[in-house]
């Protein structure tokens, strides 16, 4: 097996596959969950500061780990713009996730407004990496326009409810030449395994983790199932017999001639 | 008035490093942007609050 196995992204290498998000969870367990997760890479969201002093994410965070900013807020590529140059300003980096939505009970990506600021975005010299509805076109329009990553969901955001857009992802897998990173609605250590067995690059996922009983060891899990799911990947999946059965066994006589 | 954050301020005529001291900002954790532009670090002390501006002081939270 190849133990180089590392992951590319605007130029950084990761050996992590785990993109964890920090949303809807107590910030002390930000730094168990990273760690627990072996993530090189956590998402934040930006948004008005509040005047009273409080806890700033930043101080719970390991310095070696990678901020993924998103635009979440964003409903129009404008907006996306504005979040993500707000972003980059903090001092962070160049990184961002393009999210934009127009509604709030689905929360689903608004593919054509994606493509609309994920091209003024990387013309800006930001690493994008856009939040997608599964369209193989769309994913298309994402790769001209310059994104680094894209990131299709699974099923809509929160939700846990697993890979119900598989089928959508594997063409995306097989025909975009982008790291495919499944973002959204993963909602178990085995779904994150299997998105990975079918060639994703890696996985994001943050209300799994956030609503889990044990917040760091569910995060444990994650990664361990996001590695074994790369590992099979590259070792190559087994064949499936159309039908019947295939004896695992030598088949040649035994107590009987 | 100054619109920051959506509350009217009364900071016309202060620079954004004045505004953000006295409403409590911490700068190093902040970033500015005044009327739908960001605003360096580097020229806080320069760009005067106008009547009327809209500023938005922004910073990391948790997300996904």
């Amino acid at each position: 097996m190849n133990t180089q196995d590392t992951f590319v992204l605007g130029g950084k290498e990761f050996h992590s596959r785990f993109i964890l998000g920090s949303g809807k969870y107590s910030m002390d367990l930000i730094k168990a969950a990273v760690e627990y997760a072996k993530a090189e890479i956590i998402t934040l969201a930006v948004r008005r500061t509040n005047t009273k002093k409080e806890e700033n994410i930043l101080d719970y965070i390991p310095k070696n780990v990678t901020l993924l900013p998103n635009t979440s807020g964003a409903r129009d590529a404008k907006e996306a713009v504005r979040i993500a140059r707000m972003s980059r300003e903090l001092g962070c980096g160049d990184f961002v996730k393009v999210e934009i939505m127009r509604d709030s009970k689905y929360l689903l990506p608004d593919n054509s407004e994606t493509i609309k600021a994920t091209e003024m975005l990387a013309k800006e010299g930001f690493v994008v990496l856009p939040y997608m509805y599964p369209d193989l076109y769309a994913a298309r329009d994402l790769v001209n326009a310059g994104a680094a990553a894209v990131m299709p969901l699974a099923s809509p955001i929160g939700s846990n409810k697993g890979l119900a857009t598989k089928e959508f992802i594997q063409i995306l897998v097989d025909e975009i030449d982008l790291p495919i990173i499944v973002d959204a609605g993963i909602g178990r250590p085995s779904q994150a395994c299997e998105a990975m067995e079918m060639g994703a690059a890696a996985i994001m996922a943050n209300t799994a983790i956030a609503t889990a009983g044990d917040i760091p060891t569910m995060a444990k899990a994650f990664g361990n199932a996001i590695e074994a799911g790369r590992q099979a990947y590259l070792a190559g999946l087994g064949r499936v017999l159309e039908r019947g059965a295939s004896a695992s066994d030598p088949l040649t006589g035994f107590l009987r001639d | 008035m100054v619109r920051v954050n959506g509350q009217e301020i009364d900071a016309a005529g202060k620079n954004i490093e004045e505004m953000l001291l006295e409403q409590g900002f911490e700068k190093g954790r902040v970033a500015v942007e005044r009327n739908e532009e960001i605003v360096s670090k580097a020229t806080y002390k320069e760009v005067i609050l106008s009547d009327g501006d809209v500023v938005e002081v922004v910073s990391f939270v948790g997300g996904g």
